[in-house]
């Protein structure tokens, strides 16, 4: 506890930091508040996941990653790409399926990703990528590099047997991997006590003899605090963790789910007055960090940004049907190994079947 | 040249990436100390250490998520499965996530992996461990896949297999281990191209086309058939995506008649597929309907004639090979 009043300590004793992770939640609640918004005038297809209410589970444990380590989200991912410091106007784009979207107008809401900032992924199966961010804590161990993964999913990951494979070879192997339970309390619309025999979910570490712990997922410092911690460990003594970050989504599901049917009003009403950042903004007030009106000017700032990503977006050009077939291979002699599979076409289709030529 | 089996065909291709390619690592069920469950490996863990073959836990779905997440991050994972029976439980790995990664992420990252595991029946082994399940991935947009039929196939395609940037599923045969063949020596730096199948006999009457252990039953088949003044002509797919068509529409051209023979169960599988694009290609050149003949559509059972009457056998193969020619007025002489 000590050691968490000491790091607490350094974010409070450092204006330009205090402000600058307020800052990201701000950008990530008004990039979300505007997507959803988009969503619903269709500029949006697909599925759209918000993390309204979750930003400091998510920028609390993003902010502690340096230069050699990776990042791993589920498909709840725009706060995980604003975080890493993604371009919201790149991000938006991606929604908006446009050629200048981080994964070029292939992914989506779901599959953002950053390879720079070694941000490998925004995934759609729950819980699948869990062994992938094994096999990236494999690479830096085989490779002798001294980085570490933060390998994020929700609560409702942990039901599924990737989940526990995945804790049993990182222990195993003695991976440098945190992975982090974002824990809103419902998978959809089934609560964690519905699906889960140990509702706990940090004592499932247990299991592997892996370190696990539980902080308040609305509580900025103490996830910074306890992730900073973790992450530090894997990278210099390639240990494994788990970390459980309760925390409580606003919005439903996706935008499709009011999120009302399974949660009542006054649940919703008592994780309201536990916003991430309003207790954090009202944390630095007290620690005269904030001054008047500047949360204000930050929430303008915030949304002029928002919107000029939204009109930079909404302006780009979206991607000619001729890439259909782009990426499907990396080879470079795939086209040489395919060319024999139809005299026609790359894959068989019949080439007056695509119409999209001329 | 040296007389190899398909076994140490497979061994040396590995043992030559592991020397070459310090990113190359194998990964699996029992390849170390124990040498694999098929002895493929043997050796390797000896010659390599714990870190370049690297033994893991019964957990299928969570090593092959580890080896593309290795491959993720610029490594050349090459993956055991111990038979092709147990990828099922790593099904969502292979197909949800190895299969999309490049296309869903925009061509920015790639999974160069491969994952080796032998299909196959006839040893009695029973349903959960006779099947040859190929297909189901050579469905796949974003999978390659091969299955060699011969030790030197085994050898140079295994080498592309690895040295290739996409995943590629590479289907061994229980009964071909200890096939032997020659394999050309390493020196050569031997590989086999991808989506080049290989005419394995001539012949003007019929062709004949299989992959990975039918090749053998096509090829005996072949002779049967030559004996009674019948000439197949034998086509090795040797991988099943991509497909070589092409070879494929220039036999039938030539033959007039295909027959088209699999391991697995016919339906929807590589004679369907086959069938529907020879068909379509061949469509004037064809005397008769293109033919198919495959296990049969039951899980396998145990007892040996049951057994027995459930593979696409060289008698299978034959009975339907005569029929076809038969039906076009050929059926040859004694």
């Amino acid at each position: 506890m000590a050691r968490a009043v000491d790091e607490a300590h350094d974010v409070l004793q450092d204006r330009e930091q205090a402000l600058r992770l307020l800052r990201m939640m701000l950008l990530i609640r008004r990039f979300d508040e505007r997507a959803e918004e988009q969503y619903t005038r269709a500029r949006i297809g697909g599925y759209c996941h918000l993390s309204i209410g979750e930003e400091a589970a998510n920028v609390g444990t993003i902010d502690c990653l340096e230069a050699d380590d990776y990042l791993f989200a589920s498909y709840r991912d725009h706060a995980a790409a604003l975080a890493v410091g993604s371009s919201p106007a790149a991000v938006m784009a991606e929604l908006f399926g446009k050629e200048t979207g981080v994964a070029r107008g292939y992914g989506g809401s779901m599959h953002l990703l950053d390879v720079d900032r070694r941000f490998l992924g925004g995934w759609g199966i729950v819980g699948g990528h869990l062994p992938i961010a094994v096999g990236a804590a494999l690479a830096l161990d085989y490779r002798d590099v001294a980085g570490a993964v933060l390998c994020q999913f929700g609560d409702g990951a942990t039901n599924i047997g990737a989940f526990h494979e995945a804790l049993n070879l990182a222990a195993l192997w003695g991976l440098p991997i945190v992975f982090q339970v974002i824990n809103n309390l419902y998978g959809m619309g089934t609560s964690v006590e519905q699906s889960s025999a140990e509702p706990e979910l940090y004592k499932r570490s247990c299991a592997y003899r892996m370190h696990g712990e539980r902080v308040d997922g609305n509580d900025l410092l103490a996830v910074r605090e306890a992730a900073g911690r973790l992450l530090t460990r894997a990278r210099e003594e390639s240990k494994p963790a788990l970390l459980e970050t309760t925390t409580y989504r606003f919005r439903g599901h996706s935008v499709a789910d009011a999120g009302k049917a399974y949660r009542t009003a006054e649940e919703l009403a008592s994780w309201r007055e536990r916003d991430p950042i309003t207790r954090y903004a009202e944390l630095l007030r007290e620690h005269d960090l904030l001054e008047d009106g500047q949360l204000e000017s930050m929430r303008k700032e915030v949304a002029d940004e928002i919107s000029e990503a939204i009109r930079e977006a909404a302006a780009a050009p979206a991607p000619e049907p001729d890439r259909l077939y782009e990426n499907v291979y990396g080879d470079e002699s795939w086209r040489e190994q395919f060319a024999r599979m139809d005299t026609a076409a790359p894959f068989g289709e019949r080439l007056e079947t695509r119409t999209w030529q001329s | 040249m040296a007389e190899l089996t398909y076994r140490e065909a497979l061994r040396r291709a590995l043992d030559e990436e592991l020397e070459r390619d310090d990113r190359v690592f194998l990964m699996g069920e029992e390849i170390g100390r124990f040498e694999g469950s098929y002895k493929v490996t043997a050796g390797l863990w000896a010659k390599y250490g714990p870190k370049r073959v690297r033994e893991t836990p019964i957990s299928e779905e969570g090593f092959v998520g580890a080896g593309i997440g290795a491959a993720m991050l610029g490594l050349r994972p090459v993956v055991e499965i111990m038979t092709i029976n147990f990828i099922l439980v790593a099904q969502d790995m292979v197909v949800n996530h190895a299969a999309k990664i490049r296309y869903m992420f925009g061509g920015k990252v790639g999974v160069p992996m491969v994952i080796r595991t032998p299909g196959g029946a006839g040893a009695q082994l029973t349903a959960q461990h006779s099947q040859s399940l190929e297909v189901w991935f050579a469905h796949v947009p974003g999978l390659k896949v091969v299955a060699p039929s011969n030790p030197a196939d085994a050898y140079g395609l295994l080498k592309s297999a690895i040295r290739d940037d996409d995943p590629v599923l590479f289907v061994e045969n229980l009964v071909l281990y200890n096939v032997t063949g020659s394999v050309p020596e390493p020196e050569e730096d031997f590989t086999v191209p991808l989506g080049r199948a290989h005419v394995a006999r001539e012949g003007a009457d019929l062709t004949i086309v299989a992959h990975s252990y039918t090749v053998r039953r096509a090829l005996a088949v072949a002779d049967r058939l030559a004996r009674s003044g019948l000439e197949a002509e034998v086509i090795d797919l040797r991988t099943l995506r991509p497909l070589d068509v092409d070879t494929v529409v220039e036999s039938v051209r030539k033959t007039n008649r295909v027959l088209i023979a699999e391991e697995g169960w016919a339906t929807y599988g590589v004679g369907a597929e086959l069938a529907a694009r020879v068909g379509r290609a061949c469509f004037d050149d064809l005397d008769a309907p293109p033919e198919r003949v495959a296990g049969a559509e039951v899980p396998m059972p145990y007892a040996k004639p049951l057994e027995l009457a459930a593979l696409a056998l060289e008698d299978k193969v034959e009975a339907a090979a005569r029929s076809l020619l038969a039906e076009c007025g050929l059926v040859g002489t004694g």
